[in-house]
């Protein structure tokens, strides 16, 4: 389902950023793209709109949830947040990419 | 699930999340001294293609396959609802022809698939044999019942069965409840209840003690009687009844259902048959047997061990001092076991698996109806799934398309086919055929539902595929050019239909012919002479005295002859007169050897044996059965000293030659020679398609073996009364008054008139008659629509074509024959294939037909016409319309 979805980045990553964004502070849609974007401007080329497949996916895989809320400029807006189920998913993420990291900085070292 | 439902909001959030963050960006971009318009541009070339990205989104919330399946579903059922007609059209059809066969499946899984109601019911048996040596008893039965004596060398010497009982059918009067009242008994051996290994609803079974030839036993009570005549009341158990004025002591109750032999005939009481194993004869062919065989053991097994014991059986008993045991061997006794559950059925297999066959043709006209319905549906969708298919549209995507209608309307039709079942049954529960055993099993249970079930979905799939075999297959361009513009149709597109009329027209004339097989069976019938005239004012009505209310067997012959008296006085009846049994009452008859003066006088020499029965003076008369020679009974014979008797015609043609021969010749069962005074008619006793057998009338007199308990004469009988007013229920209630002013004591029973059981003797053939009648009525106009239905779609699809021939000079009237004539055709073939057909299913219902052969010319030569008349009708309006079209106006459309 959505394979192309990954063009841009690797299989995985755009989920993880989001992630990890929101469970620092949850945000809602517009900040968290800025957000991203303002951090991974210069590696990745993503546009703004592809968060949300990827927001809407983690919704139904239940490591998301949304709540209304003010933005900044007080405009009611959707805020999501990390669940546990979220957080748990970051934990396991988080390390696989470290253990990937790993080994490939290992093998472009050699 | 409830994904699909929340979708909605979901989507709408969405929605709503990318408008926020486009309408912030903007904000943004306007703060930072952009203008609006070029912030619009900028914001939403940031963010991507906006509907691809909501279109993606969503996507993460669908369960695709299913999706599209459900919008299949949606865009049918709209499509459906384009069209009411049609959708009313099929959905009646098939709800019809859905529902009869489940109904018909359910009575025929209930009355011939279902196990009998009894544990293990795959190791009963029924303990019948036969006995072709036998002269004379051919007349009657290919069976020979057990003797006493056969049930113990049976019960006592078998290997292959657990346990063995005979029983045997009675009328008993009990007296002191109610009024008093004459209910059926059912005599029981010890090895009954075993065999049928039916616990008790309440108290016990009869025990082996309890099976004393000394004592007046104790009794169980039927489910029914138990409810009817004590509401139930578990206090019943204990209590005493009088059973033909005995006091017995009720010991248990049967559960609901239970029948000793489920067949059509149920007992209110059981009584312990007693069999007094020291005064068995070797005859007294009279009792009912079933075994439960051992398990494991196969029916050809006991059928050789029953075999083995023919010749025990006649070693260890005697008819007597200076008979002959072995007389018997020329009777041939051989055992024909039967599985009960074919003895329980009976002939009435045979009829409804040709009423299942019948409305499985129905079906079948039915499906080619509503195929070709969606034929003409999917030929107007030609255009569209042709571009489709050639816009790149995959097989499988338009046939799913196709086959989702069809099987909505097979399973819509399903449903409200459990409906029309469920009518259909209580009607025929209503209508109480009484000639279908196991009739209170029958339910719409699971099994009915499956079948419906399964039916649905198989009507959807076959009426699928037609069309999708059509149009699916290549879905070639051609579809394209060809579809609309050209001049006329294909051949091609007319063949499919083609086949379908041809198909009906042959299965529409085989339910004809056997329609009408049936009703000539019927006419037949009723131009039988029965041997009794006016059966309608003829009213019956049973009384039984028992021994132990009148013990002197004269006095009964004087209490009967009270009754008819006071019969007789009852204002507007003609006549009365009174016989042991009626004819076609299903009594059990009577029979022994019959001597006759100047031949068989010796003793082991055995003339052939006779049916015989009681009848009193003027019982002739009042049925108006004609005397061929010699005269009626009198009082005179009845209580005078001088034994007579009369011969049927059949009987006195065989022993004497001639009627007038019989008269003044000399008979006897027994040690007293009777004089033949007259012959009468012969009488259909057995059902009017039954040969009426030999007969010879006793006059009701006392036995001339007295004390012979088994030799009574008619303790039980059947008074007739020939009045206008027969069937009135106020000469019923004179006749029971009549006959309690001679004994207040007396139960009355059976209460109908002639014609009412004259009626139920034809009861198979008016039950099959009717069902057949409407499947035939059913395929007929089924057939008419679908004629009608080709023809008239036909001319509508070459009004271009028939625009031309006008406008070329073609004549009207060649054009409309033109039309009719292609329905001919269709309906010829048709008739063709039919003919051949129906004489061969046709020749599986010889044993329903009387007096009609089932290649019947009559038959055979009308059907065709009324079919082929049918369809010159069909096609006339069509093709009137067709000749009617205007040049002009055909060629101009477009």
């Amino acid at each position: 389902m959505g394979k192309e979805e990954y063009r841009d980045l690797f299989p995985g990553a755009l989920e993880l950023m989001i992630l990890q964004t929101l469970y620092r502070r949850p945000l809602h849609g517009y900040a968290l793209a800025q957000h991203i974007k303002a951090i991974s401007d210069e590696l990745l080329q993503i546009e703004e709109g592809s968060l949300y497949p990827a927001l809407q996916r983690m919704l139904k895989a239940g490591w998301l949830e949304s709540e209304m809320g003010m933005s900044p400029r007080n405009r009611p807006v959707r805020i999501y947040k990390v669940t546990a189920a979220g957080a748990k998913r970051l934990e396991a993420e988080r390390s696989s990419f470290e253990k990937m990291f790993a080994g490939i900085t290992r093998v472009l070292a050699t | 699930m409830r994904n699909l439902f929340s979708r909605e909001r979901r989507y709408s959030e969405l929605s709503e999340s990318v408008r926020e963050h486009l309408a912030e960006r903007v904000e943004e971009l306007v703060e930072d001294g952009v203008a609006r318009d070029e912030a619009e541009v900028r914001a939403r070339r940031e963010f991507g293609n906006v509907t691809l990205l909501e279109e993606r989104s969503r996507e993460v919330w669908h369960w695709p396959r299913a999706e599209s399946w459900w919008a299949d579903l949606r865009l049918a059922v709209r499509r459906l609802g384009k069209a009411p007609g049609f959708a009313a059209t099929a959905l009646l059809t098939l709800a019809i022809g859905i529902g009869a066969n489940t109904a018909v499946f359910s009575v025929v899984n209930s009355v011939l698939l279902k196990p009998l109601p009894y544990p293990h019911a795959e190791q009963l048996v029924s303990l019948r044999l036969q006995a072709p040596g036998a002269e004379g008893l051919a007349d009657f039965r290919d069976q020979l019942r057990l003797s006493g004596s056969m049930y113990f060398t049976f019960t006592e010497q078998n290997r292959t069965f657990q346990s063995v009982g005979v029983w045997q059918r009675r009328t008993v009067n009990v007296t002191g409840l109610a009024q008093p009242e004459e209910v059926c008994a059912a005599l029981i051996s010890d090895g009954v209840l075993e065999t049928l290994n039916v616990p008790p609803a309440e108290g016990r079974w009869l025990s082996h003690a309890d099976q004393d030839p000394h004592s007046a036993g104790p009794v169980m009570l039927s489910y029914g009687y138990w409810q009817r005549r004590f509401g139930g009341d578990r206090g019943a158990i204990g209590r005493n009844i009088q059973v033909d004025s005995q006091p017995r002591q009720i010991v248990g109750v049967m559960p609901r259902g239970f029948r000793v032999v489920d067949g059509d005939w149920d007992f209110d009481v059981l009584e312990p048959m007693a069999l007094d194993r020291n005064a068995q004869p070797l005859a007294g062919f009279g009792l009912m047997g079933i075994g439960r065989m051992k398990p494991g053991v196969t029916v050809a097994e006991a059928n050789a061990d029953v075999a083995r014991l023919i010749p025990v059986w006649m070693e260890s008993w005697t008819n007597g001092p200076g008979t002959d045991p072995h007389w018997y061997v020329q009777w041939r006794i051989t055992p024909h076991l039967l599985p009960l559950k074919q003895e329980v059925i009976g002939s009435v297999g045979s009829v409804l698996w040709v009423v299942m066959a019948t409305l499985g043709v129905v079906m079948l006209i039915a499906w080619t109806n509503v195929a070709n319905l969606l034929l003409v549906r999917a030929e107007a969708r030609h255009m569209e799934l042709s571009i489709r298919a050639a816009l790149g549209a995959g097989r499988w995507r338009i046939a799913r398309e196709l086959l989702v209608e069809s099987v909505l309307l097979g399973l819509v039709g399903g449903v409200l086919a459990v409906g029309v079942a469920y009518g259909g049954l209580q009607l025929l529960l209503a209508m109480e055929p009484t000639n279908l055993p196991r009739l209170n099993e029958i339910a719409l249970d699971g099994w009915s539902l499956g079948f419906a079930l399964l039916l649905a979905v198989m009507t959807g799939l076959v009426l699928g595929l037609i069309p999708v075999w059509r149009y699916a297959r290549g879905g070639n361009a051609l579809g394209v050019s060809s579809g609309g513009r050209t001049a006329s149709a294909s051949r091609e597109r007319h063949r499919s239909r083609n086949v379908l009329v041809v198909a009906q027209v042959a299965m529409a004339l085989v339910l004809l012919v056997g329609a009408t097989l049936m009703i000539r069976t019927f006419e037949h019938l009723r131009h039988v002479d029965p041997g009794f005239a006016d059966a309608g004012h003829v009213q019956t009505v049973r009384i039984g005295i028992p021994e132990s209310m009148i013990p002197d067997p004269a006095m009964v012959a004087r209490t009967q002859h009270d009754i008819v008296d006071q019969m007789a006085a009852i204002p507007g009846v003609q006549s009365v007169g009174f016989a042991a049994a009626a004819p076609m009452e299903g009594i059990e008859p009577n029979w022994n050897l019959i001597f006759r003066e100047g031949q068989n006088d010796k003793g082991n020499d055995h003339p052939p044996m006779r049916l015989f029965n009681y009848v009193s003076p003027n019982y002739f008369r009042t049925m108006e059965t004609p005397m061929i020679a010699g005269r009626d009974f009198t009082w005179t014979d009845v209580h005078g000293p001088t034994p007579v008797a009369i011969l049927s015609e059949s009987l006195a043609r065989e022993m004497f030659g001639s009627p007038q021969a019989a008269i003044g010749k000399r008979i006897r069962e027994f040690a007293v020679w009777h004089e033949v005074v007259g012959v009468v008619a012969d009488v259909h006793e057995n059902g009017i398609d039954q040969p009426s057998p030999a007969m010879v009338y006793w006059p009701p007199k006392p036995g001339d073996v007295p004390g012979l308990k088994t030799l009574d004469f008619a303790r039980g009988a059947t008074f007739v009364l020939r009045s206008e007013r027969a069937g009135s229920e106020g000469l019923v209630n004179e006749a029971q008054r009549a006959v309690w002013r001679v004994n207040a004591n007396l139960p009355v029973a059976s209460l109908h008139t002639m014609q009412e059981t004259a009626s139920r003797s034809m009861a198979r053939t008016s039950f099959t008659l009717v069902m057949l009648g409407i499947a035939g009525s059913m395929a007929l106009v089924l057939g008419v629509i679908g004629i009608y239905g080709v023809i008239s779609y036909t001319v509508s699809q070459r009004r271009r074509e028939i625009g031309i021939r006008l406008a070329l000079g073609a004549q009207r009237g060649a054009l409309r024959w033109m039309f009719v004539r292609s329905a001919l055709v269709l309906t010829g073939i048709g008739v063709g294939i039919g003919l051949v057909a129906a004489a061969g299913l046709m020749q599986l219902m010889k044993s329903l037909l009387f007096g009609v052969s089932p290649m019947d010319p009559t038959t055979y030569t009308a059907i065709p016409l009324v079919l082929a008349g049918c369809a010159a009708m069909a096609s006339y309006l069509p093709a009137r319309r067709a000749a009617g079209v205007d040049p002009m106006e055909a060629l101009r459309s477009e």
